[in-house]
């Protein structure tokens, strides 16, 4: 039996694109709205585009949060997309602060706003790998990917940072912990590279 | 550190992909836009923008559709635009796979509702696309509607204008030079880039390699590319690798090992 995919569907973000990554590498999924029928799926996506206040919040309003913890304690494969990797952190200062899911203990923190630094962080920048894991497997490290954010994570335990990239400073760009896997870009829209890693989550 | 983006622009009429010259399009290049997202895809493009160009607003939902068709296999960011008056059409556009809505008459004509998508998407997913012309004055103006309507705005004005609306980048365009093949406006495109804090496009004449250099030397950010690209077997991977010579950091295809 194929494995069966949830990606999470709580009103934020492009959910096509990686239903379309997902499908490009030969795997199914669905777009999940109701938390019950989460803990049914193998694998959970949670994406994302947008502000994390709104995020948490309609976490909160389509009672996502309960199931979502429910998928981690159960020792589902769990991958966070851009906002949903920094929705995995423990909070988030991006207008106010705001309380996460707090899988990682890390902070979501504003880039500096300097001269030569343009904020939004966009465009295609290496990533770094600082470890191994299998959703990386096959693929060399410094390799572009696709970013898009104004807001970065920062990590406080080192072994969970799995890549890091530079923009002004070096940041956390894939976060990793037993069965939880967090992507600050966009694998769906990074091309072979990004296929790659949606193609090794599905099959990892 | 970002890599210098090459972007590859489809121009769609009646759901075929045009060469644009001067912004009149009567040559087919492509019948299905999807050939030529195969190919790019292919050819290491970094982003690819899609237009509708009709003019009128009736086939906008199959145009609509075609985006969607288009998402399925395009794997980079992909922009879209042509004919969003309404938020319901621009979401309409975002679901069915856009990453990013150019407006361009709307800057103009709904300005308000610019400030709405920004608001509502964020500034990175609001491209402000600008046609100027040189026509006979001084400066160079901003022209609207496909090119047709004059709107008297200086290029320098509408840009910051644009800005303020909330756009998160301009794609730089200029009517005289649009399939002319002598290479982007770069005078007018210097002012823009020196005027605004987002990322600059540079789009409109490119036939050469080298006139790319000639738009980043201008100061933009990214370099857009339409009919020559559509031209020519690996166009794309041959402009990094033409890029790449003349030491512009661009992203090179994906490297797999053990």
């Amino acid at each position: 039996m194929s494995t069966k995919i949830a990606i999470v569907d709580y009103g934020m973000g492009n959910l096509r694109s990686v239903a379309n990554g997902l499908a490009e590498v030969g795997a199914s999924s669905a777009l999940v709205s109701k938390g019950e029928d989460l803990l049914t799926y193998d694998k959970i996506i949670l994406p994302g585009v947008g502000a994390f206040s709104e995020a948490m919040e309609n976490l909160h309003k389509r009672e996502l949060t309960a199931p979502l913890n429910a998928c981690v304690d159960a020792g589902k494969q769990i991958l966070g997309i851009c906002l949903g990797m920094q929705l995995m952190c423990r909070q988030s200062f991006e207008d106010g602060t705001h309380q996460g899911l707090g899988w990682f203990d890390a902070d979501v923190v504003e880039f500096p706003k300097t001269e030569n630094l343009k904020v939004p962080h966009m465009g295609w920048n290496s990533v770094h790998f600082e470890k191994d894991n299998a959703i990386i497997h096959g693929i060399e490290t410094g390799n572009d990917v696709y970013f898009v954010h104004s807001y970065y994570v920062d990590c406080k335990n080192q072994s969970d940072i799995l890549a890091t990239a530079l923009h002004g400073q070096k940041f956390t760009a894939m976060l990793a912990r037993d069965h939880l896997t967090g992507m600050q870009f966009h694998p769906e829209k990074s091309q072979q590279v990004g296929l790659k890693m949606l193609e090794n989550f599905v099959n990892g | 550190m970002l890599k210098t983006r090459l972007i590859a622009v489809l121009i769609v009429l009646d759901g075929q992909v045009v060469q644009s010259v001067r912004f009149k399009h009567t040559n087919v290049i492509h019948y299905d836009p999807i050939h030529a997202i195969e190919a790019f895809n292919k050819w290491a493009v970094d982003e690819i923008v899609v237009l509708n160009v009709a003019r009128k607003a009736d086939d906008r939902d199959a145009f609509a559709e075609k985006v969607a068709d288009i998402s399925r296999i395009c794997f980079v960011p992909l922009s879209v635009g042509g004919w969003i008056t309404d938020e319901g059409y621009a979401d309409l556009l975002l679901r069915s796979g856009a990453d990013k809505l150019v407006v361009n008459t709307a800057l103009h004509s709904q300005p308000e509702l610019v400030a709405a998508l920004s608001r509502r998407y964020g500034k990175q997913c609001v491209v402000a696309s600008m046609d100027v012309m040189r026509g006979g004055s001084e400066f160079p103006t901003v022209r609207v509607d496909r090119g047709r309507v004059d709107t008297g705005v200086s290029a320098f004005e509408w840009a910051a204008r644009a800005v303020e609306l909330g756009a998160g980048e301009i794609l730089f365009n200029s009517i005289d030079h649009d399939g002319a093949r002598k290479g982007y406006d770069v005078e007018t495109l210097k002012t823009i880039a020196r005027s605004v804090d987002v990322p600059v496009i540079a789009f409109g004449g490119v036939l050469t390699w080298d006139h790319l250099l000639g738009g980043l030397d201008a100061g933009a950010d990214a370099v857009a590319v339409a009919n020559q690209f559509h031209y020519t077997e690996q166009s794309t991977k041959k402009a990094k690798a033409y890029l790449a010579r003349k030491n512009v950091t661009v992203r090179a295809e994906g490297r797999f090992g053990d």
